[in-house]
């Protein structure tokens, strides 16, 4: 696979490594009142789909900038590339 | 033996010639021989052995779909099993030996399996062999066993060396035939970035093997004068003996170059080269493969591919047989017949399947319309043929045609399915095909010449434009659209003796019609039911005509029955390409730690971790064993001073103004507040809770601090705090930068370290416990200048120092801390002296630290915050984690002459030794020096309210058992006064 | 119709015409009590041991493809009880225990192959957790053997030991461990519940789970609605998706794992050999090819195929374990779908629904586990209660935080 890196440009996906599903970004609030159940769900139930898949994976043979990767789980097509940093910061999460 | 089969003219060079040997007979080839071609020259019809029925088989193609003959090539440890002697190319000095056989070829005692056929039917070994239970794997499975299998591995190391390599181009042509040679010439002309493979050694494809014309000339003329014009331009790559095996996501194909199996000795070059080519678009190009006609005792030697036929009569000069006689169901087969006529071969029949005039004149042949094979003559090799009419004819060869299939191989790796085209009765290319591959030629059904080389131009330029280039021109080669009218015969019904589709794994129709009986219908299961296409050959001319017998059964049609999917690789890679230089020392890159020249020189013996070397112990002269040394190291320590190389362990530079809030978050204990000039110890957890690493963070100025996580963590561990960076807290101000391999670092630790390093650091440092007390550090110079960083932290347990200076001063510092240390009795010592004192006090490492504990485990409960954000402290909460009652311990020997030993399990005294009494196991043990007795760290149920009492530690895998008597985890020093002396 | 020796030549001597077909093709009936989604090799084996050892006859096994054609048709036959954890351990113990019964017991022989599994040892820290995890098997009444480099380098001259990056300090050995022959697992789970009744029905994609009222009522399918009180989820790979017609979520990925052979050789390995250092795991099947797999290529896919840089890295550990098998080649490849649980361990347990059950998250393990997962899984559901060496096998656990973490990497599905 090749992944078009939006500060590199095409790169063998094998200098990334592979984190998974990207709600990994959604990192729940550990002070709200469900925080316990939030965490089961956020550790444990992420999104499987045979198609589209929004997913992480880090440029450590590289830049060492984390990815969220669109790619189809059926296909293996790559349709979007972002920097993980500007999609968590879209996301609404700060310090 | 002479080479009495050959006939006037081919693309062989007559002024070389080869010596070869097959099994230990000395024939003679030349130059553009394939071995296949030159046996077949020299009169050889029988080359080998069939796999189940040990039945005689001779060469039946001329290609990579070869089924049966298999050869072993070269000797000793270059033996290569399996090889097609239809690809092998003829070197001066080749020795090839049959294989799978009990005594010689001729006369193979396994043999004896095909007159016991009829109990060896598909599947059979799924009905019996069950009974007595007990000689299955005693008498039956050898027996099985050690009858199949083909060729044999020397067993010797591969002396080969292979290499591999990266390709980046706009165009991939795969197949250098009629249409791959057009479609590389149009994008060659446009300028495109163009590489052109071909598993051959004479590119050309079937233009070699034909008698046809382009632009006027011979096929093969053309073919060399248009790649000429490709080899003259700068933007073509030209790969001969290179197969494309197999197509990948995103245009990523893998290729095998042979650069050195067309020669006696490869010469310290490497024997092959496995590229990835990174193509932007792709032309498979890969033509089509001549499929045969089933009937009775159809795998006789002599019974070939009627293209195969021709390709020996019109490239290498050889002809198969004297007298020829041509069955077919098409009008290609026709001109195998013609060919031969002009080579002056004696065509004896053209039997024809259908009933239809004569395509073209062959002088001497009988036309047989209407007719087909039913059954063969001849052990081992043919004699004649009878036909469903009875007649029987002469003849030493019998030249089969039952149309050709496109090779579609490729367009089905990334599982695209293949459909069915009625008017040429053949899958082509269908479905969704590999991103950016579109397909050409025979290989999409264009089936004859003057198609073939349209369509490669016309494919290559659509592909090129797709790219922004502008097409060149240039007009199309021309040639002629020969006749190739087919009308399907999948096999010939009034055959009585079986009729073989798969020749290699010994499938036949009944076989499968055996199959449809038992409910084995699905193509799958017929395919794992009866072995039928996963032979060497993966069924390229078998599992059409197999899928058509079983469309037959059901009574549906061929693509209704369905079709195999085809897998990576077309033909097969050998293993030591694909390895690479990835063997041996090389297989992984091994890491050296700065002192690692002085430990050498020093006595050292080195353990693998990681990929890094460590000093283990060193040995000083006099000492008997590693034990010795080991004590000797451990004992120095605590007396006097040691001295380690601990480099290894990660060193993460974290830098900026929320670097405190950061390390705050990722480490569950508090960090916010660590003054400058300190240094803490840090728990990390997994987001689920469990322990993930551990090691110290030193705070060198406000914004600036000094991580340091274990040795096997290191990379982990920093992949994991730019994620939480990047992706958690984005915008926190904080850096991060991997340092483990800019400073060396060492260990100074034991009562006298402060002594030592007052020698060492340079003046303006004030050593004292007071000026610089546990857990400080700071930034110095050691030996008048040298920038370092200074660290008092212990893991020995003793009062101890880090010290750290630029990595390429790591071998001298070894040497100056060990010479300077020589007054108080210096020594360094290695990882394992390093491991018995941590075991003494009780720290912990991998062992303990193993994915599956928690911090209450490791009793460090109390470091798990609630009152702040950090990763894993919601998790750690869950109600069976908490109350997982296991902790660390210490545990010894009541028996103090007894080791323990790691690994064993604990059982409360008086229980019985099974799981449900498991009560925990024993994580890690050592001698220790300082108590004169072996001591061990363990994991134990409700630890902690267990001091004093008595357990049995059972290691029944050693057939051992001994009591140990729970005791706290700190064995020495456990009020830690020496640290803080 | 009984298999035999006596059989065969029978058979053999009159044509082999009286064979009779291994299962029947029936149509759906609009109702069963049971519905087993997938016959693969545990919806099979469950079919199997649900009519066999507890009487129940009307279930039917729904097949969107081919019986047979899910992992167990695509997985490297090894079958092994060498397992650490108390949750595992004494479950795969009885899967090994019903391996060895099984050509018997289903009257087909399936080759179950004794041949023996070893882990090599490359450094002091594993053989202390290869230690711990044999004695654990001897807890659990498995065998175990520990071997040192001396009985290595007797047994299997042909493994690198001189000139090794990971130099081999010893083995852990179960001599019970071994392979099977994987296609013919699933053929004789299928024909013995297909002779006691049970439909199986290939072809037959279920498209949606009908649940009335927290209750599941039956199933829709390609070939029309089939009703049943009980039905029970058994996909692997297709898990996500199965579930997702009942609106649960899961606690696994799907993951692409390849698997290689070679061209067919004259015996050369005497069984399983585990090269963790390299990734690598190989044996040779009766026929003579090196059946060998490695990693997960790493990614979520449903694709069943994987790419390059994994097929490198296999066989590169393959040539700096064996650097005999240079010159055999790699005749094909395939990749299956993983159900890679969070915790590297399996599922048997109800649903949420009433009637609904969930067998999945087998990761790259469910080979070996087909019989005792077919058992455990018949025991659930007609018992209603997890069978003893199954109970820890809860969807719940993680909510818990009852880990069965074999390896220790946590909630990263692609590191189990």
């Amino acid at each position: 696979m090749i992944i078009n890196h939006p500060l590199l440009g095409p790169r063998d996906a094998a200098e990334f490594i592979y984190l998974g599903d990207a709600s990994l970004i959604d990192r729940p609030d550990w002070q709200a009142e469900d925080a316990a159940a939030k965490f089961y769900e956020y550790g444990y139930l992420r999104d499987n789909p045979a198609g589209q898949h929004q997913e992480l994976w880090y440029h450590e043979q590289g830049d060492r900038s984390w990815l969220v990767v669109t790619r189809n789980t059926l296909t293996h097509e790559i349709t979007k590339v972002e920097l993980a940093r500007d999609v968590a910061r879209t996301r609404g999460r700060d310090k | 033996m002479s080479q009495i089969n050959r006939v006037k003219g081919g693309l062989i060079d007559r002024s070389t010639p080869m010596n070869f040997t097959f099994n230990g007979k000395s024939m003679q080839g030349f130059a553009g021989d394939t071995l296949a071609s030159a046996l077949l020259a020299n009169g050889q019809r029988l080359v080998g052995r069939s796999f189940k029925y040990h039945r005689p088989r001779g060469i039946f193609s001329a290609g990579s779909e070869e089924p049966n003959a298999l050869v072993q090539l070269r000797s000793g440890a270059h033996q290569e099993p399996n090889t097609r002697a239809t690809v092998a190319e003829l070197f001066d000095g080749l020795t090839a030996t049959s294989q799978n056989h009990r005594g010689s070829l001729e006369f193979d005692l396994m043999a004896l399996t095909d007159y016991a056929s009829p109990f060896l039917s598909a599947g059979f070994y799924y009905k019996t062999f069950m009974w007595p239970k007990a000689l299955w794997e005693k008498f039956y499975e050898p027996v099985i066993r050690s009858s199949a299998g083909l060729g044999r591995l020397s067993m010797d190391e591969d002396p080969d060396i292979y290499d591999k390599g990266f390709l980046h181009c706009d165009l991939l042509v795969i197949g250098a035939g009629p249409s791959g040679i057009s479609a590389a010439l149009a994008a060659g002309r446009s300028g495109a970035r163009v590489i052109l493979a071909d598993e051959d050694f004479a590119p050309g494809g079937r233009l070699n093997a034909e008698t046809l014309e382009v632009d006027g000339m011979s096929g093969a003329d053309w073919a060399t004068q248009a790649l000429a014009e490709l080899a003259a331009m700068d933007n073509v790559q030209i790969m001969t003996r290179t197969t494309i095996y197999g197509s990948y996501d995103h245009g990523v194909y893998g290729a095998l170059e042979r650069c050195t199996d067309h020669l006696a000795s490869s010469n310290g070059k490497p024997r092959q080269i496995l590229w990835r080519i990174y193509s932007k678009r792709a032309v498979l190009a890969a033509g089509s493969t001549e499929r045969p006609i089933a009937f009775g005792n159809n795998d006789r030697p002599g019974v070939m591919l009627a293209g195969a036929v021709r390709t020996y009569v019109n490239r290498f000069g050889a002809t198969p047989g004297q007298q020829v006689a041509v069955f077919t169901n098409n009008d290609d087969g026709w001109r195998t017949a013609a060919d031969l006529a002009a080579k002056g071969v004696n065509v004896t029949a053209i039997i024809d399947s259908r009933d239809k005039p004569a395509v073209c004149d062959v002088p001497g042949a009988r036309h047989i319309r209407n007719a087909a094979v039913r059954d063969t003559a001849g052990r081992k090799g043919l004699k004649s043929v009878t036909l469903t009419d009875d007649q029987i004819i002469d003849c030493d060869c019998l030249a089969v045609s039952g149309g050709w299939n496109p090779n579609v191989h490729l367009t089905c790796h990334q599982r695209g399915r293949p459909e069915w085209r009625d008017d040429i009765s053949a899958f082509v290319p269908g479905g969704t095909l590999p991103v950016g591959m579109a397909v050409a030629g025979a290989a999409n059904g264009a089936l004859t010449l003057g198609a073939a080389l349209a369509e490669g131009r016309a494919i290559a330029n659509q592909q090129i434009k797709d790219l922004g280039f502008t097409a060149s021109r240039k007009a199309a080669p021309k040639a002629e659209d020969e006749a190739f009218e087919c009308s399907p015969m999948w096999h010939v019904g009034e055959s009585i003796k079986r009729a073989w589709l798969d020749l290699q794994n010994d499938v036949t129709v009944k076989d499968v019609k055996l199959s449809h009986r038992e409910g084995f219908r699905s193509v799958e299961l017929l395919k794992r039911y009866t072995t039928l296409g996963m032979a060497t050959d993966q069924g390229k001319t078998a599992n059409i005509p197999a899928l058509a017998v079983m469309a037959e059964c059901t009574g549906k049609t061929i693509p209704e029955t369905g079709t195999t999917i085809f897998r990576p690789p077309y033909t097969p890679v050998p293993l030591g390409a694909l390895g690479g230089r990835a063997r041996g020392h090389d297989f992984r890159p091994t890491r050296l730690t700065p002192s690692h020249e002085w430990a050498k020189a020093n006595g050292a013996s080195f353990v693998t971790v990681g990929n890094w070397m460590r000093a283990e112990w060193y040995t000083r002269p006099g000492e008997k064993g590693w034990r010795d040394s080991v004590d000797r190291e451990a004992l120095n320590t605590r007396t006097n001073v040691g001295i380690c190389d601990v480099t290894t362990l990660g060193k993460i530079d974290v830098q900026g103004k929320d670097a405190a809030e950061f390390l705050n978050k990722v480490y569950s204990n508090a960090f916010a507040k660590l003054a400058v000039g300190k240094v803490r110890y840090g728990l990390m957890l997994r987001e689920d809770g469990i322990c993930y690493d551990d090691g110290t963070t030193a705070r060198m100025s406000e914004n600036h601090f000094v991580m340091t996580t274990t040795t096997a963590n290191a990379v982990l561990v920093f992949r994991r705090l730019e994620f939480a960076r990047q992706c958690l807290w984005p915008n926190m101000d904080v850096h991060l930068i991997s340092t483990t391999d800019g400073w060396a670092q060492f260990a100074v630790a034991g009562p006298k370290s402060r002594d030592l390093l007052r020698k060492i650091v340079d003046e303006d440092t004030d050593l004292s416990n007071e000026g610089f007390p546990f857990m400080g550090c700071a930034e110095v110079t050691v030996c008048g200048g040298t920038p370092a960083r200074l660290f008092r932290i212990s893991f020995s347990g003793e009062l101890a120092f880090e010290i750290a200076v630029p990595a390429r001063f790591g071998n001298s510092m070894m040497e100056v801390l060990n010479k300077a240390g020589e007054e108080f009795g210096a020594a360094p010592y290695g990882t394992e002296a390093l491991g018995v004192m941590r075991i003494e006090k009780g720290h912990v490492t991998a062992n303990e630290l193993n994915g599956q504990t928690t911090a209450q485990n490791i009793g460090l409960g109390m470091m798990v915050s609630q009152k702040k954000e950090c990763i894993g402290n919601v998790l750690s909460q869950r109600p069976e984690m908490v109350g997982d009652d296991l902790r660390l311990m210490g545990f010894r020997p009541v028996d103090h002459s007894l080791d323990v030993i790691a690994g064993s399990h604990f059982i409360t005294k008086g229980d019985e030794a099974n799981m449900a009494n498991d009560q925990g196991w024993m994580t890690s043990t050592a001698w220790s020096p300082n108590l004169g007795h072996s001591i061990g760290l363990g994991f134990i149920k409700r630890g902690n309210e267990r001091i004093g009492e008595v357990v049995r530690a059972v290691s029944p895998v050693h057939g051992k058992e001994m009591e140990v008597e729970i005791v706290s985890a700190h064995f020495i020093d456990p009020e830690g006064e020496r640290l803080r002396g | 119709m009984r298999y035999s020796g006596f059989r065969v030549l029978r058979e053999g001597l009159t044509g082999n015409k009286g064979w009779k077909a291994a299962w029947r093709e029936p149509d759906p009936k609009p109702e069963y009590d049971i519905i087993i989604i997938g016959a693969g090799g545990h919806g099979l084996a469950t079919a199997y041991y649900l009519s066999k050892e507890f009487g129940m006859r009307n279930i039917a096994v729904l097949e969107k493809g081919w019986l047979g054609g899910g992992n167990i048709g695509r997985n490297t036959t090894i079958i092994r009880s060498n397992y650490l954890l108390p949750g595992n351990e004494p479950f795969y113990e009885m899967s090994m225990k019903l391996w060895e019964n099984l050509e018997q017991d289903t009257n087909y022989n399936s080759m179950v192959s004794q041949r023996s599994i070893l882990n090599l040892i490359h450094t002091d820290g594993q053989r202390d957790a290869f230690v711990r995890r044999a004695n654990a098997m001897f807890l659990a009444g498995a065998d175990a053997e520990l071997a040192d480099e001396a009985q290595l380098r007797r047994e299997l001259p042909f493994l690198n030991f001189d000139n090794a990056r990971f130099p081999i300090k010893g083995g852990l050995y179960q001599r019970r461990g071994g392979t099977a022959r994987h296609d013919a697992v699933a053929w004789g789970y299928a024909r013995g519940a297909d002779s006691r009744g049970v439909d199986i029905i290939q072809n037959c994609e279920v498209t949606g789970i009908d649940i009335e009222n927290g209750r599941v009522r039956g199933v829709q399918t390609v070939r029309g609605p089939i009703r049943a009180n009980k039905v029970a989820m058994c996909v692997a790979g297709s898990s996500g998706r199965v579930a997702a017609m009942a609106g649960m979520r899961l606690p696994i990925e799907s993951h692409v794992l390849q698997a290689f052979v070679s061209e067919g050789l004259k015996p050369v390995l005497p069984g399983v050999i585990t090269f963790g250092a390299g990734h690598f795991y190989v044996s040779q099947s009766d026929k003579g090819g090196l059946v060998f797999g490695g990693d997960l290529d790493g990614y979520n896919s449903y694709a069943q195929r994987g790419n390059l840089p994994v097929v490198e890295d296999v066989v590169e550990g393959g040539m700096a374990l064996m650097p005999m098998i240079g010159r055999a080649r790699l005749l094909r490849s395939w990749g299956g779908v993983m159900d890679m649980s969070m915790d590297g361990s399996p599922f048997i347990d109800k649903t949420e629904t009433e009637g609904l059950y969930f067998n999945g998250g087998w990761c790259y393990g469910g080979f070996k586990a087909t019989p005792a997962s077919g058992f455990c899984y018949a025991h659930l559901l007609a018992k209603g209660e997890s069978h003893p060496v199954a109970r820890e096998m809860r969807l719940d656990r993680f909510k818990l935080g009852h880990l069965i973490d074999e390896k220790g990497m946590g909630n990263q599905p692609n590191l189990h």
